[in-house]
């Protein structure tokens, strides 16, 4: 056996339980089988400890998540995801297909660019009172989006019927509507695969609700 | 192949996602045609109900090509990269590949959006101020993060999609008055692809929606 396979440390997830993006990440970890070690990084607690001297040196931009992979240290989480995808084996989470992997892409851009950051805590801190409503606009303005085009592409998951970053990026994205009171029954395409990745074992095991920094209250 | 249509474009010529899609194409020496589609006459023609049916998200760049109609300046750059030859858009090496998408994502999902037009409409007085502290917030975490990956361009020696996103964020930045001195990695390198021919046949003072008051 090679020494370096031997050596070859496990990667690290600097994250938060309840972050959409480091959920992302969790659920292509599972897909593809990676064992990984969890770094919780708390958002509120101590002013946000994604604002330490120590943190901005993982990820300068001061967001969760960041991976130490393979001796990097890679943030943004779909550059994670396809990074992973790209060296690991196990079940491609892009299709082969370049069509197909244009609209996967093209989805999750529509999650992580046009909803999630407009909503992510940084913003939302900005909001003051209006946060619930500010949020709520940028869902549902990329709900009534993604809706349309996931009829189009959709077959029993977000594009065909392969699991994709598309679902990755899908099942946190409907938690955080959740989370601001958004009606997703507007959004019968949007429900319906929500509702059939929640029974898969890598979007389960990866939930918020059973991280290593889930607190006690709201742990399943 | 003869009669394989040109790809359309449906942009606006000072819109930086719609400037990507157009440095790409250039790139690739890739000809095809443009339908301007105007931000703020009628109300923003975004809007129309015809737009919408291209892009549901009300947003440029909407691209027509082989058939299908792709949204999202990023997906349709891979896109393009993973079906026409010339040169490649992303690197080969997969941890060179995931910088170039970290740092196309830090521009594409962590500053243009929050500087874009409709959330900029939403802000009123303030919009100057919460585009620069978005602005500044992003440069502030791509100095450090390209002072490590670049070489001649923002991720080793070869232009990628980095290079691709960084021009047109950087003209942004100057629309709303941010002190790019202050980032003089980020200076360095977008001095450097100025010069590029891609990169000037598609700046947005030539397209054939530039006003004339704004024409180079």
């Amino acid at each position: 056996m090679h020494l370096s396979l031997v050596c070859r440390a496990k990667p690290v997830l600097h994250g938060y339980f309840r972050s959409s993006c480091s959920w992302r990440v969790r659920i292509a970890f599972a897909l593809k089988g990676i064992e990984y070690d969890q770094v919780p990084v708390h958002l509120i607690k101590d002013g946000g400890q994604q604002h330490t001297e120590q943190y901005k040196t993982l990820n300068p931009m001061q967001q969760v998540p960041a991976v130490e992979i393979d001796g990097i240290t890679l943030s943004q989480s779909l550059a994670v995801i396809q990074y992973i995808d790209e060296t690991r084996p196990g079940p491609p989470l892009l299709p082969a297909d370049p069509k197909k992997r244009a609209q996967v892409r093209m989805i999750s851009d529509i999650i992580a660019s046009g909803i999630q950051p407009l909503q992510n805590l940084h913003v939302i801190q900005k909001m003051g009172t209006e946060k619930v409503q500010w949020a709520q606009h940028f869902i549902d303005r990329g709900f009534q989006a993604l809706e349309p085009l996931l009829k189009q592409t959709a077959g029993k998951y977000c594009v065909g019927d392969e699991i994709s970053m598309a679902d990755i990026c899908l099942v946190p994205q409907v938690y955080n509507a959740e989370r601001f009171k958004v009606d997703v029954e507007q959004y019968p395409t949007i429900k319906r695969l929500n509702e059939t990745l929640l029974q898969i074992e890598a979007f389960r095991v990866s939930d918020p609700s059973c991280q290593p920094d889930t607190p006690e209250d709201l742990r399943a």
